[in-house]
């Protein structure tokens, strides 16, 4: 069993975070982007050709991670990839030892520096969930069984801040009902978004069932703040908030506070599981922020204290 | 292309820029066709839908999922539907009649590991 899915089992706070892209460099580049943030973290996402630009694959990537001592998350995009090719990673990670699987639709290819890329789309997020989820109980999708059958933690990722905002919760319903335990949600940096969401979610006992694990992003300027409103697909940055880091003195000082706030204010909801950070740059970001809202080294945090509620995922 | 394959284009193409995909599941999703969504995607929308409610890929097309959703509320009949997880396209029916495939029942054939709903402790 995955730490990941032991600790969200037993109802304790887990700190995941995404690499950073890795293109070439090898294991050195991997273990100089994991230096930062490798003792604060229980697991890692290897991304799948985010913001649809290809990438070393998250399989690659995962494995890489494992020989570093990091558990993976793998991440796999149905932009990009048919039920075979889903079905070969996913087994395949299996065969590495690799359990924590983050299933997505994928940012569309006009996002992309290959915008002329052909789109596969031949499942949706939801339907590849229940394909893994049949992987993990020994099928593939034919039917063929699959022995032994390999141990997944299956998970997926929700968008609290895009339209159709009232039923993003019936929309991760569904996701939980087709086999995914935890969902990564969407970079938010409308913290009335985020609080509807996760009040939805716990009403409907969506929250007790899935580990819910909202996402933080850390920028260092007023320029990122616009790039992500801008570029990013289904990320709103409010105008106040930009503003307010323009003006700032120190824009990264100002970044910082407001990553700070949202991530106070995030894991202050009720129902949230963790918190999943997102820092582009190889600096110590994330272990600042940690350090910010008094969470501890994983090491520490390991040491039995007993204290959380128990959630059943 | 067959008689009636041309005929229920006819129909449902100027009425729902139908793709003819085979397997229709327009009853279900509001009476709006997911496969005019650039992702194909038959069980609600990806997380790239823009403020304004349209679409990541076409800033000038409202979302299908946000009109889906939308419309499936004022559906009294198949409303709840849409909550429903439909199974993976079959490409094989591509370009065929869905109501031959509705009355046969073809349609409704899924691979034999498709289990939705069916999920283990």
């Amino acid at each position: 069993m995955s730490r990941l899915e032991r600790k969200l089992t037993a109802g304790e706070f887990v700190v995941t975070a995404e690499m950073p892209t890795i293109d070439g460099g090898g294991f050195p580049e991997i273990q100089r982007q994991l230096a930062p943030m490798k003792a604060w973290v229980d697991a890692v996402n290897a991304t799948d050709n985010p913001a649809a630009h290809a990438h070393a694959s998250p399989l690659a990537v995962s494995i890489a991670l494992k020989a570093c001592g990091v558990e993976p998350v793998m991440q796999l995009a149905c932009r990009d990839r048919n039920r075979l090719n889903l079905q070969a990673e996913i087994v395949g990670a299996a065969m590495h030892g690799i359990e924590n699987i983050s299933c997505m639709t994928g940012d569309d290819v006009v996002a992309g520096d290959e915008p002329e890329t052909r789109r596969v789309f031949d499942l949706d997020s939801p339907q590849l969930i229940a394909v893994a989820e049949g992987l993990r109980n020994g099928r593939y999708l034919s039917g063929r069984v699959l022995e032994p059958a390999p141990h997944l933690f299956i998970g997926a990722v929700e968008n609290p801040g895009a339209p159709p905002y009232e039923h993003r919760v019936a929309r991760a319903e569904k996701k939980a009902g087709a086999g995914a335990r935890f969902l990564q949600l969407q970079i938010s940096f409308t913290p009335d978004r985020l609080e509807a969401f996760m009040a939805g979610a716990v009403a409907s006992g969506l929250a007790a069932r899935c580990a819910l694990i909202p996402s933080i992003l850390i920028v260092r300027s007023a320029l990122a703040l616009k790039f992500v409103d801008d570029k990013v697909a289904g990320i709103e940055v409010p105008p106040e908030l930009i503003a307010r880091a323009e003006a700032a003195a120190d824009q990264q000082l100002e970044c910082f506070e407001i990553a700070c706030e949202l991530a106070d204010h995030a894991r202050s909801l009720p129902g949230v599981a963790g918190l999943h950070f997102i820092s582009f740059r190889k600096d110590a970001g994330i272990a600042k922020l940690c350090q910010r809202l008094g969470i501890k080294p994983r090491a520490e945090r390991d040491q039995p204290h007993g204290n959380s509620p128990a959630l059943a995922v | 292309m067959s008689l009636l394959e041309t005929v229920e284009h006819a129909v449902k193409g100027p009425v729902w820029d139908c793709r003819m995909c085979g397997q229709c599941v327009l009853h279900d999703t509001g009476l709006t066709c997911p496969m005019t969504c650039p992702k194909t995607l038959r069980n609600g929308p990806c997380g790239g839908v823009r403020p304004d409610g349209t679409c990541e890929v076409k800033p000038e097309m409202r979302c299908v999922w946000v009109k889906a959703y939308a419309r499936a509320d004022r559906i009294p009949v198949w409303g709840d539907h849409i909550h429903d997880l439909r199974p993976p396209v079959d490409n094989r029916l591509k370009g065929t009649s869905s109501w031959r495939n509705l009355l046969s029942g073809r349609d409704k054939e899924t691979p034999a590991g498709w289990a939705a709903g069916d999920v283990a402790p």
